[in-house]
C-alpha cells in the first residue's frame, strides 16, 4: 500500500490533549485548524516527493516520445541504495549522493543498451520491455537484499519537530524534503526557460522531427534527459528512506501515483508536473484523513469508515477522470502528446 | 486477417491441447491438467484483449480490473450463497448462488458495465495517455476490492466450491479443463466471426488511419468502446472461470502486473492473430512454471526474456509456426 504517510503525523497532535481542547470551543477549533494545516503540509510533502519522479518521466515522455515504466525500479534503487550506504556509513548525506549516483548509472546503462532502440518503436514494445526491466530489478534487489523491508532513520540533523505556527510541532525532515523539492523545480525552471539545453528540451517536446532536422546531437540530447530524470528519481527515493519502508515493489505504486499526476498535469509539462503533483499529493492525503469523518454527518459510523476508506483510495483516480471530461490532455498540455 | 493457408493451424491447436489431458494422467502427472486450465483461462482474457490491442491498437494496461471484477463477481455470490443472505439488502435484493448458468454471466455483465466506464472515459485520449490511464483506473478498482473488508480485503475469500453446472461435474478437474476449453474455442470462433466482418475490418482502419474513417463517416469512438466492452466481457469470463480453478480470489488478481503479463502473452504469441495470443497465454504460463521450479528467483530470467523478444521477435510464436510472421498490427 502507498503513501499511507499521514497517520504517524497526525497522532501526534490529535492525541496530544484532546480533553483540555476540547473543554474550550475556541481552543477546540484552533486544534482542528491547525490539524488541517499539518494534513496540508503532508500533502505537500507528498506532492513534492511526486514532482521528483513526474518531472523527468514527464520530460522523457515529451521529448523521446518513451514511455518508461522502470522509472519507479530507479527510485527502488535509490532507496534501496541509500538505506545501505547510510548502514554503513552512518551518513545520510552520503547515502543521498550514493542514491543518486547509484541511479544515475543505472538509468545510463538502461539508457544506452535498450531504451535507446525503442525511441522509434510503438508504445507497446515501449512498455512490454520496461515492464521486463521491472521484473529485472524487481528480482535483482530482491537477491541482493532480501525480500525483507528496510528501514531509514531520520538524519540526526533534521530530527525532532518545529513550530510553524504556535503549537503547531511539525518534523523539520519533511520541510526539509518540502524545500529541496521547491529548490529543484526553481532550479529545473531555469534550467528549461534560461539555458541553452533548456531551449533544446523544449523544442524537442514542441517538434522532435524538427530538431533533429536541424541537427541537434538528439542522441546525446535524449542520453542527457533521462539521466537527469534518472538522477532525480534516485534522489526522491533516498528522501522516501525515512519516511517509507524501503521494499521491493515500492516503485510501482508511486510509478502509477506519478502517471495520474503526468495525466492531469499534461505530458512533457514540468509545470503541469508540478501542479499535478501537489494536486494529488493534498487530495489523497486530505481525502484520507477527511473523507470517513465528514461521511460519519451522513451515514453510521462503521459504514462512513469503510465506505470513506474505500472512497480515499480512489480519490485522485477520479479527480483524473474528472481532469480528463474537462480537458483530456491534462491541465498544462505539452506538445509531443502521441 | 487471416489467409486461408494457417486456417488449420488453430484446429490443430486445440486438438492438441484437448489431447493433452488424457496423455498427462497417461504419464502420471494429473498436476499439468490443472496448469493447461490456468493457461487455457489466461488465453481466454488474451484473445479478448487481443481484439482491442492487435485489430484495434488500443494498448490496454488495465485487463486485470476486469478478470478480476469477473472473478469477484463468482466469489461474492458464492460468497453469500453460503451465507444465506443478499448481495443488496432491502428491495433490489440479489440472493448468492453456485449456479454458474448464473454467476457465470453475472460476471460478464459486470466485467462489461466496468469496461463501459472505463473505456468510455479512457477512449477520449490516445497513445501515451491512454496507457496510463487505463493503468490508473485498474489500480483504482484494484484499491476498491481491497477495501472490501466483508469480503476479506487484502487476504481475499475462498470458495468452498466450484460453481455447479447442470449435469457436469465440475468439481472434476479433468472435467473443468475442457469446460474452459470448450469457452475458448467458443470465443474464439466468435471472435474471429467478429474481427472478419465489418466491424472488426472498422476497427483495424481506424487503427491505420482514424481520420480516414472519420471521413467516411464511422463513428470511430463508438467502435472502439464496442471492441473496449467485448474485451472486458471476455475478461470477466476468464475471471469467473479462474475464481473456480483457483477456488480462491483476491485482489492480486488485479494487481497490474497481470494486465502487463497479458500484454506480454499476445505480444509473445503474435498480435492482431487470435489464435497467436492462446500459444502466447499457454507458452508463459509453462514457462513461468518452468522457471519457478528451477529457481525462485525467476523473475529475474523472465524480465531480460521480455526484452528480447520486444527487441528481436517482433511476430511472435504465431508468425514463426506460420513462417510467414506477417501480421495485422506493428
Amino acid at each position: 500500500m502507498p503513501m499511507r504517510n499521514s497517520a504517524p503525523c497526525r497522532s501526534r497532535t490529535a492525541d496530544a490533549d484532546p480533553d483540555a481542547a476540547a473543554a474550550r470551543p475556541q481552543g477546540r477549533h484552533r486544534h482542528l485548524m491547525l490539524l488541517f494545516l499539518e494534513q496540508l503540509l503532508n500533502g505537500v510533502q507528498l506532492g513534492i516527493m511526486l514532482f521528483l519522479l513526474a518531472s523527468g518521466l514527464t520530460l522523457v515522455f515529451g521529448i523521446m516520445g518513451l514511455i518508461n515504466l522502470a522509472h519507479g525500479s530507479l527510485y527502488m534503487l535509490g532507496a534501496f541504495v541509500c538505506a545501505s550506504a547510510v548502514a554503513a556509513s552512518g551518513s545520510f548525506t552520503l547515502g543521498v549522493l550514493a542514491a543518486i549516483a547509484a541511479a544515475g548509472a543505472a538509468g545510463m546503462v538502461i539508457e544506452s543498451a535498450i531504451l535507446r532502440h525503442l525511441y522509434r518503436r510503438g508504445h507497446l514494445d515501449q512498455v512490454l520491455a520496461t515492464f521486463g526491466l521491472i521484473l529485472f530489478f524487481n528480482e535483482a534487489v530482491r537477491i541482493v537484499w532480501g525480500p525483507r523491508p528496510l528501514f531509514v532513520d531520520v538524519p540526526a540533523a533534521l530530527g525532532g519537530t518545529v513550530e510553524i505556527v504556535a503549537d503547531a510541532p511539525y518534523p523539520v525532515y519533511r520541510l526539509a524534503i518540502i524545500g529541496t523539492g521547491l529548490a529543484i523545480a526553481v532550479g529545473l525552471w531555469w534550467l528549461v526557460q534560461r539555458t541553452r539545453l533548456g531551449m533544446l528540451i523544449r523544442a524537442g517536446a514542441a517538434d522532435r522531427e524538427m530538431l533533429s532536422a536541424l541537427g541537434v546531437d538528439s542522441r546525446r540530447l535524449y542520453a542527457g534527459v533521462f539521466a537527469l530524470g534518472a538522477l532525480l528519481a534516485g534522489l526522491a527515493g533516498a528522501l522516501a528512506g525515512p519516511l517509507f519502508a524501503v521494499e521491493v515493489g515500492m516503485g510501482e505504486n508511486i510509478l502509477i501515483l506519478t502517471f495520474v499526476v503526468i495525466v492531469i498535469g499534461g505530458i512533457g509539462s514540468v509545470r503541469g508536473a508540478l501542479a499535478g503533483s501537489l494536486l494529488v499529493g493534498i487530495v489523497d492525503t486530505l481525502g484520507r484523513a477527511y473523507l470517513p469523518t465528514i461521511l460519519r454527518l451522513v451515514a453510521e459510523p462503521a459504514t462512513a469508515d469503510g465506505v470513506g476508506a474505500a472512497l480515499a483510495s480512489m480519490l485522485i483516480y477520479l479527480v483524473m477522470a474528472a481532469v480528463l471530461v474537462w480537458r483530456p490532455s491534462g491541465l498544462f498540455p505539452g506538445h509531443a502528446a502521441s | 486477417m487471416q489467409q486461408a493457408r494457417g486456417r488449420w493451424i488453430p484446429w490443430a491447436g486445440f486438438l492438441l491441447l484437448a489431447a493433452a489431458a488424457p496423455l498427462a494422467h497417461a504419464f502420471g502427472d494429473p498436476y499439468f491438467v490443472s496448469l493447461l486450465t490456468r493457461g487455457v483461462i489466461l488465453a481466454l482474457a488474451a484473445i479478448g484483449l487481443d481484439l482491442i490491442l492487435g485489430y484495434g491498437a488500443m494498448v490496454s494496461f488495465g485487463h486485470a480490473a476486469f478478470v478480476g471484477a469477473g472473478a469477484y463477481s463468482v466469489g461474492i455470490l458464492a460468497y453469500h450463497a453460503r451465507e444465506g443472505t443478499g448481495v443488496f439488502d432491502g428491495a433490489l435484493g440479489i440472493g448468492g448462488t453456485q449456479a454458474a448458468l448464473f454467476a457465470w454471466p453475472a460476471a460478464i455483465v459486470l466485467a462489461a458495465l466496468l469496461a463501459a466506464a472505463i473505456g468510455a472515459l479512457s477512449l477520449r485520449t490516445r497513445g501515451l495517455y491512454f496507457i496510463m490511464i487505463t493503468l490508473a483506473f485498474g489500480q483504482m478498482v484494484y484499491y476498491l476490492f481491497t477495501s472490501l473488508e466483508r469480503y476479506g480485503g487484502d487476504d481475499g475469500l475462498i470458495l468452498w466450491e466450484r460453481s455447479r453446472l447442470p449435469g457436469i461435474d465440475s468439481g472434476d478437474n479433468t472435467t473443468f479443463f475442457y469446460v474452459c476449453l470448450a469457452l475458448l474455442v467458443l470465443v474464439f470462433v466468435l471472435l474471429r466471426i467478429a474481427v472478419d466482418a465489418p466491424f472488426g475490418r472498422v476497427l483495424r482502419g481506424a487503427a491505420e488511419n482514424e481520420r480516414r474513417m472519420r471521413a467516411l463517416g464511422f463513428p470511430v469512438y463508438r467502435y472502439r468502446l464496442v471492441a473496449f466492452v467485448i474485451a472486458g466481457a471476455v475478461a470477466g469470463l476468464a475471471g469467473a472461470l479462474l475464481a473456480n480453478q483457483d477456488t480462491f480470489v483476491s485482489p492480486d488478481l488485479l494487481h497490474w502486473r497481470h494486465s502487463g503479463e497479458m500484454l506480454v502473452m499476445v505480444i509473445l504469441g503474435g498480435i492482431g492473430t487470435l489464435f497467436g495470443p492462446i500459444l502466447g497465454a499457454i507458452a508463459l504460463t509453462l514457462l513461468e512454471e518452468f522457471l519457478a521450479g528451477w529457481t525462485q528467483h525467476w523473475m529475474i530470467f523472465l524480465g531480460p526474456v521480455l526484452v528480447l523478444v520486444v527487441l528481436f521477435a517482433r511476430h511472435g510464436l504465431h508468425g514463426w509456426l506460420t513462417g510467414r510472421g506477417r501480421t495485422n498490427a506493428s
